[in-house]
């Protein structure tokens, strides 16, 4: 078994207004020492798999057709095979 | 005109669209459930306003892999006449049917508001009974009406004639204004202001009509058949 962490972000061309009023409401309680806020999703995936190349190969494929609309958004993830408890 | 409304778990705009085609204009109107898979013997089909399967993931995020959906494709393709509204046109984009993608409006507000606008193309199977230039206003209700398209495809959209609706006045952050546009081939419209809902004089005035009439017209005489 594998599990996937998958984060998605929108590219940094495309304006996120959610992120600008996190960024605006910090300035105003002070923080404005915080420079850019990124907001964005995060999955884990628990999948079984032949090995870690299968298992990464698929959740590329299952970020690029779903989890991310590659027209605005990026994606970024990890897969790490589960320890087998004995 | 023999059209079909696909309905989603969660459109709600997919009456609304039988009433301004099957009684307002007096054409053929079937509604299609999302879990059919042919659209055989339509030559239009209807993509409803509403919140498919809950805008889970993202609006039309889930609705792209309905059953349906590769029979569209395919109905697209072949040079069928496709119309997305709102949530059809999101659920558009997200299919690769047509460019870009809808963010969330700029104030981060859902608007409900009359919406005038400018038609910017009147020679769209979509479009023929406006004039270009004239403005038009009908309801608009979202929240992520935002269009957004990398600045290559949107130099594209414009050099191509795509882009057949502006916002008069930009309520949602769309760039150039795009309130609907088709694609390349000019089969497929996505707009997020709804038509359907200005047909009635008593109820938002007639604004509507133009794209219901413009399409009876286009498919009666098969001016822009690809077939």
């Amino acid at each position: 078994m594998f599990k996937a962490k998958i984060y998605v972000n929108y590219k940094p061309s495309v304006l996120d207004p959610k992120a600008q009023v996190i960024q605006n409401t910090l300035r105003r309680l002070g923080d404005d020492n915080v420079q850019d806020v990124l907001v964005g999703k995060y999955f884990e995936l628990t999948l079984a798999a032949a090995d870690q190349a299968a298992a990464e190969a698929q959740v590329a494929r299952i970020c690029d057709e779903m989890l991310a609309n590659v027209n605005t958004e990026t994606f970024r993830y990890t897969v790490e095979e589960l320890a087998v408890a004995q | 005109m023999n059209a079909a409304v696909i309905s989603f778990p969660g459109s709600n705009c997919d009456d609304d669209l039988m009433h301004a085609i099957g009684t307002v204009l007096g054409e053929r109107v079937t509604k299609v459930a999302a879990s059919a898979t042919t659209l055989t013997g339509f030559d239009l089909v209807l993509v409803p306003g509403g919140f498919s399967y809950g805008d889970y993931l993202r609006s039309g995020a889930i609705a792209k892999f309905a059953p349906i959906m590769p029979a569209l494709k395919a109905f697209a393709a072949a040079g069928g006449y496709v119309l997305g509204i709102c949530n059809g046109f999101q659920i558009l984009t997200e299919a690769g049917l047509l460019p870009g993608a809808l963010q969330w409006n700029t104030s981060l507000q859902f608007i409900c508001e009359p919406e005038p606008l400018v038609v910017a193309n009147a020679h769209t199977a979509f479009s023929n009974r406006y004039r270009a230039g004239q403005t038009v206003t009908l309801p608009i209700a979202h929240g992520e009406g935002n269009y957004y398209a990398d600045p290559a495809t949107l130099q594209a959209i414009e050099a191509n004639g795509q882009v057949v609706f502006r916002y008069a006045h930009n309520p949602n952050g769309s760039l150039n204004d795009i309130a609907g546009l088709t694609n390349a081939a000019g089969n497929v419209l996505g707009m997020m202001p709804h038509p359907e809902r200005a047909v009635e004089q008593l109820i938002f005035g007639t604004d509507g009509l133009g794209v219901f009439e413009s399409l009876k017209e286009a498919i009666e005489e098969g001016a822009y058949a690809a077939n």
